[in-house]
């Protein structure tokens, strides 16, 4: 019971400090912190499943949440047949050529061929694939990219419904996964930290230079929204009567209906996500990952497949994270591919887990709750904070112009002291894994 | 006695190990401590040397009570201790493993690194070589010539002959003598019990952290209980 | 003539190029592999730490410049190096005593000290950003070129010539000297030896008489400052910006692994690996190749294997091959 009370405390603290943001500021604003509270309990969800459950460091987070941003421009932006007249067949041949390169290299590597023809064949396969994409790929992409470069300049999608992306960013962001855990799994923890943080740097960079893709730097803006539109609802007569019969605002109404549906959706896959985790962690799965984490040599002398389970766990996280990453692009609506840094999104997440608690799915919700909501309100705080520090000096100070303009840098040293005291005082988090 | 454990009675967290055990040397001597597996003889040694707490029991060394002092004061005290593992540095020079030996004691550094070299000739060849290099028998005499180099007075040696190759053990246990000659007190924990016996002045046989024999080695050799018990007949 | 003309354009873009960010990498990666050596743990503030030092340097600079001094031809910020790194030796002082030294006496898990240096990352990034602000600044007052590609096309009379940059001569000449000065310190004084044996086997350095605090103190003091060089000398070299600084720790980490996670040496051949690679793959070879080949195969293409975008991936690549491949590094790694 005593956990129970404890939980409903937390969260019912939580939801105070919302909405005293939406007395204090404005409901608009309390909404949009909470879905996007809503995202980061879902990565940090994701992470959870790997970090709490497996023990496994997944520096590439970014990465994983990138892949699902990618897949709800591909999902939903509608086809550009121009572009994909001009080089959508050399693309296609592309593609087919990889996955043909990469299915020649796995038969090589497994054939019992010997290590010096080994030695001969995979730097021959890569060659010429490598010409390969040079000689039919590069002008097809020359092409794509001339075509209206400051409006287009890319394949577009499918044309589907955004919110399909949510499902197709994580069996994407999983696909990596199993591609890179199969690499790197067997390594040590911190060196897969490093090859992780590695992975998401290149995938960010495909994203930012494959322009016939994704647009590159130029970003992709206007995909559409699984939710009605502010100017549709302002413009609709049962909506404009609806407000009349309450005394609602016309404006302000129909944007916080935007995002309370966002709100639902967000609720619903966070709810979903939350019911599947804590099934998973108490079923038998659950507590032989748990075993194997806290002693990995007696589990595999007992038998078990540690490296197998470790993919399993690294995929499943990683979809959760990828799917997170379509969420979060969906409510943007609209993919800036540098927008992906590091700090904002692998690192902020560990926070979320570890100051949650480790291995506690409850944990991770608030974790991602409480560290957003703390993200974005040290912003107005930490502005505060310098105009008190540095009230005695003059308004033309360039020093205080300096600190004031730079004062929303200080989120990044909050996180690292939330982080450090945590880890000392309170290893375990708000809420301590149940053992 | 130059050095007494008393009745020692200790053990890792719940579990007892040691058991009532007293073990002393006398300055110049060879005390070996021998048993079965899990008699608790490395245990004893490192108790002495402060590796593990004490629940009862005192260790008089030198005429001072040094029950209360770390390892490290141990070695500043006059304890010199060779680990049965790990007791090299693999990735440097032997030469450097001896000076690293002599780090606090840097004033008899050359002079300590010459008698060393003296005693174990073959180290003053190889003196440039990596110690991770060396065989097994040759990496023993560095971590023994490491623990000499504080000049202690007790030198303990935690089964010097694990991983030696038969040969090289009688070489080693001579050089363990005629280290005892220059006025060392030895204690030693040995699986080669016979052979260990045939040099010891002393020796302690355990048994579950008692003390089951003690007597002259030559003593101990020739009892039939103790022949028939731990030595193979 | 063809062949040394084909020199002279790899040499500018190239080997110069190379062994300068080479040279920075390796200054990085000797930071990284000492605190692995005698802490036992990556240490992810490692980019942060040497944006620090930079940070510092620069403040210095412009306070410096606010009162007329300079160094002549050389940068102003050399003068105030001593400074940066003294502010960053104390700063890591402060990090070892508030953060780590908890966690080395608790004897915690390696992945916790990881996780504290991601804190004390973020700790010091938002110090950064705070301070000087995000955006680029550019400190290198000195004079440019040593000499010029023109200057060298006239003293030479070759058609291609390379220019050697103040700054690539300063930091190529800084690391060979700071590697000579470290290596030299590791293995012939006291101190570098006892260094040595605690990373190679505490217990017994402990049993020696060595005081890990002492050990411990130094290896932050010598890795804070080989980050102020190692990010002084990017500045200098390049531009500096506070954000550059995390997606280095990549290929710095590459650099430390190639090498041997753990040995001196291999950081810094590491480091050269990394940098040289870089360039070599992303280096578009079209006109060296027309000097070399006969007229009529020269090619038309650029013939690049990767765009000079991908830079930062070649590290990676590397990086996961030598996982693959040679764990324990070019030279077999673990201890100093």
């Amino acid at each position: 019971m005593n956990d129970v009370f404890r939980r409903s405390l937390v969260f019912s603290t939580f939801a105070v400090a919302i909405v005293f943001i939406g007395f204090l500021q404005s409901w608009n604003v309390a909404l949009g912190i909470f879905n996007l509270c809503l995202i980061s309990a879902t990565m940090a969800l994701g992470v959870n499943i790997q970090l709490g459950y497996a023990g496994i460091f997944n520096a590439g987070v970014m990465g994983f949440a990138a892949l699902g941003g990618l897949s709800a421009v591909i999902i939903s932006y509608k086809p550009v047949s121009e572009t994909i007249s001009l080089g959508g067949l050399g693309i296609l041949i592309c593609i087919l050529i990889l996955i043909l390169g990469s299915a020649l290299g796995v038969i090589v590597y497994k054939s019992n061929l010997s290590q010096a023809y080994k030695k001969i064949l995979f730097p021959l396969i890569i060659i010429v694939v490598l010409l390969c994409l040079n000689l039919i790929g590069a002008p097809a992409v020359e092409r794509i990219e001339a075509f209206e470069p400051a409006a287009s300049g890319f394949l577009g999608g499918f044309g589907l419904p955004i919110i399909l992306s949510w499902m197709v960013g994580g069996v994407i962001a999983g696909i990596v996964a199993y591609l890179i855990g199969k690499i790197t799994l067997g390594l040590r923890s911190d060196y897969l930290a490093i090859a992780t943080l590695g992975i998401a740097e290149v995938i960010i960079y495909i994203l930012k230079n494959e322009d016939w893709l994704t647009r590159g730097v130029k970003n992709v803006n206007g995909l559409p929204r699984p939710v009605p539109y502010e100017i549709d609802l302002q413009e609709s007569t049962w909506f404009i009567e609806l407000c009349q019969i309450f005394g609602f605002p016309l404006v302000e109404t129909s944007s916080i209906v935007v995002k309370l549906s966002y709100c639902f959706l967000f609720s619903m896959v966070v709810l979903t996500l939350f019911i599947l985790s804590e099934v998973a962690l108490k079923s038998p799965w659950g507590r032989m990952m748990r075993a194997i984490r806290d002693n990995e040599i007696s589990a595999r002398a007992m038998g078990k497949n540690v490296k197998a389970r470790h993919l399993e766990i690294f995929i499943l996280g990683s979809a959760i994270i990828g799917l997170a990453g379509a969420m979060l692009t969906t409510l943007e609506g609209q993919f800036t591919p540098t927008t992906y840094q590091p700090l904002r999104f692998t690192f902020t997440v560990w926070v979320m887990v570890i100051i949650g608690g480790t291995g506690n799915n409850y944990g991770s919700l608030i974790g991602g709750f409480l560290v957003w909501f703390l993200w974005v309100e040290a912003e107005p705080l930490g502005l505060y904070l310098v105009e008190l520090i540095t009230s005695p000096l003059s308004e033309t100070n360039p020093l205080r112009i300096q600190l004031i303009t730079n004062a929303a840098h200080m989120r990044y040293m909050m996180m690292g002291l939330l982080l450090l005291l945590v880890l000392r005082f309170a290893p375990k988090g708000i809420f301590p894994e149940d053992r | 006695m130059f050095l007494s454990a008393e009745n020692m009675l200790g053990g890792y967290g719940e579990t007892t190990i040691l058991n009532d055990c007293s073990i002393c040397v006398k300055k110049g001597e060879i005390a070996v401590i021998v048993g079965p597996n899990g008699a608790g003889k490395s245990t004893a040694m490192k108790a002495i040397f402060g590796m593990l707490d004490l629940r009862a029991g005192n260790i008089i060394f030198d005429g001072k009570n040094i029950s209360d002092l770390k390892p490290q004061e141990r070695v500043k005290s006059g304890m010199g201790f060779v680990p049965q593992t790990h007791n090299v540095f693999t990735s440097m020079t032997v030469m450097e493993n001896l000076e690293i030996g002599g780090f606090t004691n840097q004033e008899n550094l050359s002079k300590n690194v010459s008698e060393v070299f003296k005693l174990f000739p073959v180290l003053e060849e190889k003196q440039k070589q990596l110690v991770g290099e060396l065989s097994g028998g040759q990496r023993q005499q560095v971590a023994v010539g490491r623990a000499l180099m504080t000049n202690p007075k007790l030198l303990m040696l935690d089964e010097p002959t694990a991983g030696v190759s038969p040969l090289v053990v009688k070489e080693l246990f001579e050089k363990i003598i005629s280290i005892a000659r220059t006025g060392i007190a030895i204690l030693m924990v040995e699986q080669n019990a016979r052979q260990a016996l045939e040099i010891a002045d002393n020796g302690f046989v355990l048994v579950q952290g008692e003390n089951k024999y003690t007597d002259k080695g030559s003593k101990l050799l020739s009892n039939k209980e103790v022949r028939k018990a731990f030595l193979g007949g | 003539m063809d062949f040394l003309n084909a020199l002279a354009l790899i040499t500018n873009y190239i080997l110069l190029p190379g062994f300068t960010y080479g040279s920075q990498l390796a200054l990085g990666a000797l930071g990284v592999t000492l605190i692995y050596a005698v802490l036992r743990f990556s240490n992810f503030a490692h980019g942060e730490l040497m944006s620090f030092g930079a940070m510092i340097c620069i403040l210095f600079t412009w306070l410096g410049q606010s009162y007329g001094i300079n160094f002549g031809v050389l940068p102003t910020a050399l003068i105030f190096l001593p400074i940066a790194i003294g502010f960053t030796a104390l700063y890591c002082f402060f990090i070892e005593k508030f953060v780590f030294s908890y966690y080395r006496r608790k004897k915690s898990d390696p992945i916790i000290f990881l996780i504290a240096s991601i804190g004390v990352m973020f700790f010091t990034a938002g110090l950064i950003r705070f301070v000087i602000g995000p955006s680029d600044q550019n400190f290198n007052d000195g004079v440019r070129f040593i000499f010029n590609v023109r200057e060298f096309k006239a003293f030479t009379g070759l058609e291609e010539g390379f220019g050697l940059k103040t700054s690539q001569a300063i930091t190529i000449l800084t690391t060979i000297i700071l590697c000579s000065i470290l290596f030299v310190f590791l293995n012939k004084t006291r101190t570098g030896k006892s260094m040595r044996a605690f990373s190679d086997n505490e217990d017994l350095a402990l049993l020696s008489g060595i005081d890990p605090n002492k050990v411990v103190l130094l290896t932050w003091v010598i890795a804070g400052g080989l980050a102020t060089f190692a990010g002084v000398l990017y500045g200098l070299d390049k531009i500096y910006k506070p954000f550059i600084f995390l997606q280095m720790l990549l290929p710095i980490f590459s650099a430390a692994i190639v090498g041997g996670v753990g040995n001196p040496i291999g950081a810094v051949v590491g480091g050269y690996v990394i940098a040289l690679s870089e360039l070599f793959v992303t280096f578009a070879y079209r006109k060296v190749l027309a000097y070399l080949l006969p007229e009529s195969m020269e090619p038309s293409g650029m013939m690049q294997f990767l765009s000079t975008d991908y830079k930062f991936a070649v590290s990676f690549i590397i990086l996961v091959i030598v996982l693959i491949v040679r764990p324990t590094g070019i030279f077999r790694g673990k201890t100093i």
